[in-house]
């Protein structure tokens, strides 16, 4: 498991260094992905399988996906197609596919290891994840609620475009 | 032998949040500074899954999935703000919004 860890850890720092390192979003979102699965890898090296999986389908799924939602939106202009025809030649997958494999392989391995021979030699199970955010974090976790009630009211608030209506002699903005 | 990789993996959490640090303060792009911010929090849930790890408590999850929703809030307003920003300046130079009118 230690040797797992360490590739892990060389995945993550790689493929951080080339995402703020890369000039086209896309590219460097995608090796963005590939941090955020290597320090997944690293959650269930160390025996916490439950935030692992949470981690992939959260971050490295939802959060990754708003990104390229917004990139894609952003990037409607005249040369979209010819930046489209430029990604299509499969050269810039290598990298970011040969970081994954690594990645792939390291998971089968924990897969068939089992998860309880990790590094900590626990293993903090979803279970006892859930008692504890249930009873002392109860507070916390109302708090959180009303974070992600913030955030949407905030995200529809920001992301609602005032409409110009130029009536016959003024023209006066009103938000649709 | 067991607790040694544990401060390894601190240290790496250290790497990769001063990596989002670098990110943030040599970037112009807004979008590349909002990628560093994520991989700030991502670190320093790193540290706290590692803490929980090292006492084998739930604790550090827990932390974690508090961080992971203030990340999910805080990415949908920052990227609504990009949204709007790009709209506004038809750029996303961030220095282009240096300026403030009050």
């Amino acid at each position: 498991m230690t040797v797992i860890f360490y590739i892990a850890a060389f995945v993550a720092i790689t493929s951080t260094v080339m995402v703020i390192t890369r000039s086209n979003a896309v590219h460097a979102l995608l090796y963005l992905v590939v941090s955020l699965l290597a320090v997944s890898i690293i959650f269930f090296t160390v025996g916490a399988p439950f935030v692992g999986i949470l981690e992939i389908i959260i971050y490295a799924g939802a959060i990754m996906v708003l990104f390229i939602f917004v990139i894609m939106m952003l990037n409607l202009g005249e040369d979209a197609t010819k930046q489209e025809k430029q990604w299509m030649n499969g050269k810039m997958w290598i990298g970011p596919g040969i970081l994954t494999i690594i990645l792939l392989l390291e998971f089968i391995y924990i897969f068939f290891a089992g998860i309880h021979k990790n590094l900590s030699g626990t293993t903090v199970t979803p279970r006892q994840v859930g008692l504890s955010l249930f009873s002392s974090y109860l507070l916390g976790v109302e708090l959180a609620a009303f974070l992600l009630l913030a955030g949407i009211v905030g995200a529809y608030h920001l992301g609602h475009r005032p409409k110009k209506v130029v009536h016959r002699f003024l023209e006066e903005r009103t938000s649709e | 032998m067991t607790t040694t990789p544990i401060e390894i993996g601190l240290l790496l959490a250290g790497i990769l949040f001063s990596l989002g640090l670098i990110g943030v303060l040599v970037r112009k792009n807004i979008i590349f500074i909002l990628m560093s911010i994520e991989i700030m929090l991502n670190a320093a849930g790193l540290a706290f899954i590692l803490a929980g790890a090292r006492w084998a408590q739930a604790d550090g999850q827990v932390m974690f999935l508090f961080i992971l929703t203030m990340a999910a809030a805080e990415v949908s307003v920052g990227l609504a703000i990009i949204l709007q920003f790009y709209h506004l300046f038809k750029t996303l130079n961030a220095d282009a919004a240096s300026k403030m009118r009050g």
